[in-house]
């Protein structure tokens, strides 16, 4: 082969198409925007039922986690990932998505060593990183809090 | 007997007749612009099983019988079967092929596997082992995705140059005995291993595209051809983007290629449809459109003389996850007519 590694780099990045970012972020700020408008009116409406603030938060994350398991469940999140991105990602819709596709997968291989072992295959570094992220800030504020 | 024309690359003296071959895919497959050219098209993604392991086997098993009856064989007379795909260890293969008592020889090339099964059977047979023998392959979009990718439901989103796994399978039936009509495999040249230093997943054709490229140059210096002298000269599945890289390095090597060359992965789907991307990919695509298309074109005569070199990335998650570049290969089989 008479090309090198370096001059093919080049001539991958030149025969590459790239993401369409003037249709994909917009999509994806708009779909994004719209699960956590839905969020809000869902915490509105649990105000509303009689829940005091911090119940309706966690009857709001619970709702649309339920909802976005659902969904993957019908196999209608990925549709809709496909078109938003980061939309669908970022949300705690995303993480349940994340999670459930995973036990929809697994379940072949059984419940214990299927979908017990294998349903945080994607959420597991999320749940392990943010932990200790949050122990690490943990540290930061109790340092910054110490004469007070 | 077969000649050495070059380091692993060879010519038979007396010609490998291939008496039947059957392509069977899923229904997306049976969707694209080559549908017309497969025998069977399935609707159902599970193959009548339970799980997707067990679909892509119940789907080899179909293509390998479909394969035997149209060269009018029975089991018993089958001398081995060559077979392979991309699920861990093989098993769509030894799973799905385990009720046909055939003699079973695994392989595992990626998606180079019907090359590498065609170049091996038509060897065993041009040898005196045997006087018939099968090459086999297949892939499922589903198995490929577990094995390689997300769960099927995770909401990700595909890059521009992903490219999409084929339910597909393909099998070919080579005899020593020379039959009227049927096509026939000639030569072959053997790959070698190739890496560039592709190291995107989701950029397959990338990585492959220079195996292949390095295959057809050895084998046009070794044998004094060039593109034009081919009806097609076939790649298997680097995609659209592939292959414009693959004609990019060969016309660096001094062989213009650009009107000859036709790549599986490129023609299975219609990419603006069938939001493929890049193409198809997967040992079934390059399986199937050999034994449903091209084979079919050189028995028809509407092509004389054909290159066939499936691709395959030889990558395993882990070893992208350590970082590693993705090695590629290409192995070539010259088909002709039997004119």
């Amino acid at each position: 082969m008479r090309v090198s590694k370096e001059l093919y780099q080049q001539m991958q990045e030149q025969t590459a198409p790239k993401t369409k970012s003037y249709y994909t972020i917009p999509v994806a700020f708009l779909v994004g925007g719209l699960i956590c408008t839905l969020g809000e009116l869902l915490l509105h409406f649990y105000r509303f039922l009689g829940s005091d603030k911090t119940a309706a938060a966690a009857f709001t994350s619970i709702t649309l986690v339920g909802l976005s398991a659902l969904l993957t469940g019908l196999g209608w999140y990925e549709k809709l990932a496909k078109h938003a991105g980061a939309g669908t990602l970022v949300p705690i819709t995303g993480f349940a998505n994340a999670v459930s596709c995973c036990a929809v997968e697994s379940k072949s291989e059984g419940w214990i060593l299927g979908v017990g072992a294998k349903i945080f295959t994607i959420a597991g570094p999320v749940i392990v990183y943010g932990t200790a992220a949050s122990f690490v800030y943990g540290i930061i504020y109790y340092l910054f809090t110490l004469g007070q | 007997m077969a000649n050495s024309i070059g380091q692993g690359i060879f010519q038979f003296t007396k010609p490998i007749s291939i008496i039947g071959a059957a392509a069977i895919t899923g229904e997306k497959e049976g969707e694209g612009p080559m549908s017309a050219y497969f025998d069977r098209i399935c609707k159902d993604s599970y193959f009548g099983q339970t799980t997707w392991e067990q679909a892509e086997g119940a789907l080899q098993q179909e293509t390998v019988s479909l394969a035997l009856e149209k060269a009018g064989l029975q089991p018993e007379q089958i001398d081995g079967i060559l077979a392979g795909d991309l699920v861990n260890q093989c098993t769509s293969s030894s799973y799905g092929l385990r009720g046909l008592n055939l003699p079973f020889l695994g392989i595992y090339g990626a998606c180079s596997t019907m090359s590498e099964g065609l170049l091996l059977a038509s060897i065993l047979t041009d040898s005196g082992a045997g006087s018939h023998f099968v090459a086999a392959t297949s892939s499922h979009f589903s198995t490929a995705e577990r094995q390689f990718r997300f769960p099927l439901s995770y909401g990700a989103q595909r890059t521009p140059t992903a490219q999409w796994t084929c339910t597909a399978s393909g099998a070919a039936v080579l005899s020593a005995m020379p039959q009227a009509g049927a096509p026939r495999v000639t030569g072959g040249c053997i790959g070698f291993i190739r890496d560039l230093g592709v190291t995107d997943a989701n950029h397959m054709g990338a990585a492959m595209a220079p195996a292949a490229a390095d295959t057809y140059a050895r084998w046009f210096q070794a044998t004094g051809t060039k593109p034009n002298d081919y009806d097609a000269i076939v790649t298997g599945d680097l995609g659209i983007i592939g292959s414009e890289l693959f004609c990019d390095l060969l016309m660096k090597q001094g062989y213009d290629a650009v009107n000859v060359h036709q790549d599986c992965g490129a023609k299975m789907f219609d990419p603006e449809t069938q939001d493929t991307h890049a193409g198809g990919s997967g040992c079934g695509c390059a399986g199937s459109l050999l034994c449903g298309y091209f084979l079919k074109q050189l028995q028809h005569g509407t092509m004389r003389r054909i290159l066939f070199a499936a691709t395959g990335a030889l990558l395993s998650p882990m070893l992208v996850q350590q970082g590693e570049s993705i090695p590629s290969i290409s192995h070539l089989v010259e088909l002709q007519a039997d004119m």
